[in-house]
Parts: structure tokens; sequence; C-alpha cells
């Protein structure tokens, strides 16, 4: 197959999901708002117990609304992730992924476009929640608005990928209001996206391994940091081996030969 | 004349319930085939088998000679699918439901436009084409989707139940234009069905019972082997209910 036939397939999923993206605008706005009841109502009333110390990338102290600033980043693409791949679970219950399954481009490639689409589109969602977020001082270098689209796309794909692999493997959609519970939110609260690392440690050294561990925090540093212009090798790293797993687990998934599809499909 | 589908020997299993037992099925190209069964007889396992969605372990289904397992890739180009669930975003206006269709096939935009213009004209719908799906009508839908089947021009049309829940209007309208593309192009059709009113005399039919080719041939020599007096009857003979 020409290559230009799996361009103009990309080009075709990714537009997919961005008109999807326009004609919800409710999406859009509950994508922000998530992020933003977070930052104006969670942020204002944490900001006065929990004093952040000094700690990279900051070179001095910062109000909590700045520190929580890219975990609330990498919540807008955790829950885009698991919403994208929600619509999968979706989709295939309702037929339109089955559309996609049956084209005569090899499945790797319509899966990691498919990704590729939810991550554009968690990029858009991110850019507009860091403008609103400027009228909180929510303010990185002017470096940092271009530096932090390469984290985005990685921590995108990561979160993305995890979604998809959930999605091949949960059989019906019930399910996944489960995997929301299971996933999303000890995902989100075992990490480092509202507290940093050596405050849990000092509270319990189990969890600050879970969170240490936990791939989210992965991507909450890898934010935090493209965010003030700076390169984490381990972190980012960690997002690389995290995606490269997830990604494979997915593909695997969706195999008809091998992964969770056929075992639902029989034999 | 060439064969557009033939599977041989393949059965499949859902843990221990045998949905497919050891079914054979040749279509040539041209056919107008109906796979006539009741609900649960196995036509969409079949049907998700051919398009592989499920893994074929046994035996082989060859689309123009492409084994679905081997060589899918060349398999599916050549298959258009009416899935019995509806499968259009109802979000999207039947234009971007088309060239999102045409994308997945790799077909350029200048080619994408005017297939899409010729299989709405086609199907009587060009003035829908920049309405939401979800304005249409169940029986306008349906003809979307098979217009959508038909844009990268496959050789091979298959139709699961596409006519459940659709008026009589709609039903004959659709079953109508299906037949007409066979007898125009070189198009086989397998058109899976539990309505035995949409089977004409002279048509081929392959009855499928618990997972098994039960009887398959034309219309005429179905009723005669069975000493009955229409296919409903012979229907209910060989799958031993009353319909």
């Amino acid at each position: 197959m020409k290559p230009i036939v799996y361009l103009r397939c990309f080009k075709g999923i990714v537009l997919r999901e961005a008109l999807r993206f326009f004609h919800q605008k409710e999406r859009f706005f509950s994508a922000l708002v998530r992020p933003l009841v977070w930052l104006g109502i969670f942020a204002a009333g944490f900001r006065s117990v929990l004093g952040v110390a000094i700690i990279p990338p900051y070179e001095t102290y910062i109000p909590y609304e700045v520190y929580i600033a890219p975990g609330l980043i990498a919540m807008i693409q955790l829950f885009n992730g698991m919403q994208s791949s929600l619509s999968m679970v979706y989709d295939r219950e309702m037929g339109s992924m089955k559309t996609m399954l049956v084209s005569p481009i090899p499945r790797w490639f319509l899966l990691i476009s498919k990704l590729l689409a939810g991550v554009f589109v968690s990029v858009l969602q991110v850019y507009a929640f860091l403008i609103i977020a400027s009228f909180w001082e929510i303010i990185p270098p002017v470096t940092g608005y271009f530096t932090i689209l390469p984290a985005l796309i990685f921590t995108g794909l990561m979160l993305g990928s995890l979604g998809m692999f959930l999605s091949s493997a949960i059989k019906q959609l019930e399910n996944f209001a489960g995997v929301m519970n299971f996933v999303i939110f000890p995902m989100f609260f075992a990490s480092s996206a509202l507290y940093p690392l050596w405050k849990i440690e000092e509270t319990s050294e189990w969890l600050y391994y879970v969170c240490f561990y936990n791939p989210f925090t992965y991507a909450v540093e890898c934010i935090r940091f493209s965010l003030y212009s700076q390169f984490n090798f381990e972190y980012t790293a960690g997002i690389i081996i995290f995606t490269v797993i997830f990604l494979i687990l997915s593909i695997l998934g969706y195999d008809p030969a091998r992964g969770s599809l056929q075992k639902k499909g029989g034999s | 004349m060439s064969t557009a589908l033939q599977i041989k020997n393949v059965s499949h299993k859902f843990g221990e319930f045998k949905a497919l037992n050891n079914v054979s099925i040749k279509i040539d190209s041209g056919d107008f085939t109906v796979l006539l069964g009741l609900n649960g007889a196995g036509k969409t396992t079949l049907y998700s088998l051919i398009t592989r969605l499920y893994n074929n372990n046994s035996g082989s289904i060859k689309i123009h000679n492409f084994d679905v397992r081997e060589e899918s890739s060349d398999a599916l180009k050549n298959i258009g699918v009416v899935f019995q669930q509806p499968t259009l975003d109802l979000d999207l206006s039947v234009e971007e439901n088309l060239y999102y269709h045409s994308s997945l096939h790799g077909l350029s935009f200048a080619d994408a436009k005017e297939r899409i213009e010729e299989e709405i004209r086609r199907i009587d719908l060009t003035e829908k084409l920049k309405n939401k799906v979800r304005s249409l009508s169940g029986g306008q839908r349906r003809r979307v989707e098979i217009a959508r089947s038909l844009l990268h021009k496959p050789k091979l049309l298959l139709l699961d139940e596409p006519t459940v829940g659709l008026d009589i209007g709609s039903r004959q309208m659709i079953l109508k234009h299906v037949k007409s593309l066979c007898k125009k192009g070189q198009l086989a059709v397998l058109w899976a069905t539990h309505l035995i009113d949409e089977i004409d005399k002279g048509e081929k039919v392959v009855i499928i019972n618990k997972g098994k080719i039960v009887e398959s041939g034309d219309v005429i020599k179905i009723v005669k082997k069975t000493k009955q007096k229409n296919i409903r009857d012979a229907f209910n003979k060989l799958v031993g209910v009353k319909v």
C-alpha cells in the first residue's frame, strides 16, 4: 500500500475527531470546566492549607494554583484519553468502530491514527485552558507555550493508549464506569498532580512508591518541566516506556487473532 | 464467472457454544444471495468472520481468491459492509460521514468527491448531503450506509439484516436498489435476513440454522426438494419452526 494511502487515512481520522469535537460544544466546555473548577475552587481553598517548598522546575515560592496547573493539564489529557476510549467502547457497541476496523489499512495504523486524533483534540483543550489559566496568573515563560507541545503529544499518547488498551479489554459499556472510578480517580489522586511527592513521602512511604511508579505522575512532571522549558530525562523516558507498553497491549487487544477482541469473539 | 466469496468448512465457538458448524458457502460475481436464518442462527458471527472482526481458526474464507486471514488487506479492499447496527456518526453530516469512509479506504479527495456525488445521486438523497445524519429517517440512513459501502467500489457487498426496523416502503426501496446494483454490475451481494418475504423466485438462498447450513441453492430447487408449496413452507420444514 502506498504511503499516500496511509496519509489520506490519517487525515480522515483526525478530521473526523476534530469535527466531532467542534460539533459537540458541550464536550469542549465540560473539558474546560472540570480543571477550572479545580483551579478556581479547590486550589483557592487549599492554597492556605498546603505550603509548597521550592522544587524544580520552580525557582521561587509559587502559589498553589501554579503548582497544580500541570496536574490539571494532565487531567485534561487523562479525561480526554479515557473519553476517546469510552467513545471506542461506545463506537464498538454501536458499530462505527467496526467500520474503521474493516478498512483494508493495517489495524495498528488505524489505532495509532485514532490515538493521535485524540491527542490533537486534547492539545486544543490544553491551550484553551492555558489561556483561561492566565487570569489566575498562571503564566509560564513564553517559550513554555511551545516547549509544552512535544510533552503534550507524548503524555497524550501515553494516556490515550492506556485508555485504548482498557477499551479493548472491556466488553460492555457499563463496565467502563467502573474503570473511570478505578482508573481515573486513583491515578489522579495517587500522583504528584495535587501535592508534591515529598509531601506524600512524609505521610506514607508505601503511598509514595505508588505515586512514584504511577504513569500519571510521569505525565504531570513531564508537563511541569516542559511548561518551564526544561527537559527532564527521567520522566520523558518513563513516558516513552509506558507509551510503548500500553500501545503494544492495545494493538494486541484489537488484533482479531490474539487480543481480547478474539477472546470476546470466540474461536 | 469468478468466485466473489468462498467459505470452506468454517466453524466458530464462543466458549462451549458452537455458533457456526462447518459452514461452506460459494457466491459468484453478480449473484444476489440471501442468507436466511432466524435470529441467533449465526449470520452476524459469519459476517464478523468474513470482515475479520473475528479471527477464523478453522477452514478458510476467500474474497476474490484473497484469504481473509493471510491477505486481509487485499481481501478487505474488495468488501463493502452494511452492519446490522447503524454505524453512521449522527453528529456529522452525510457528506462528512462519506468522506470519512473514503479516507479509511485511502481515496483521494477528488475521487471521493466524484464517487460521493455518484452514489448519493443513485440513492436519490443529493439534497440531504449537507444535513446531519441525525435529521434523516431510518430508511434514509440505511440508504446512506449502502451508498457508503459502495464508495470504494467493492466487488462483494455484505448486508446484515439491513431492513430490520424499517417501514415496508423503505424496505422495498432498499431491496430493489441493492438488487438493481447486482444486475448492473459484477457486484456480488450476500443479504442476511430473517424476513422470508424479501426473497424472490429464482434467487439463491442459503438457509442457516443453529450455526449449520441446512440447505442452499435457488428458491425453486429448494421448494421442489423439500416438496413444499413455497419457500416459507420449505424454510419452516428445514428449520423446524413456523414463521
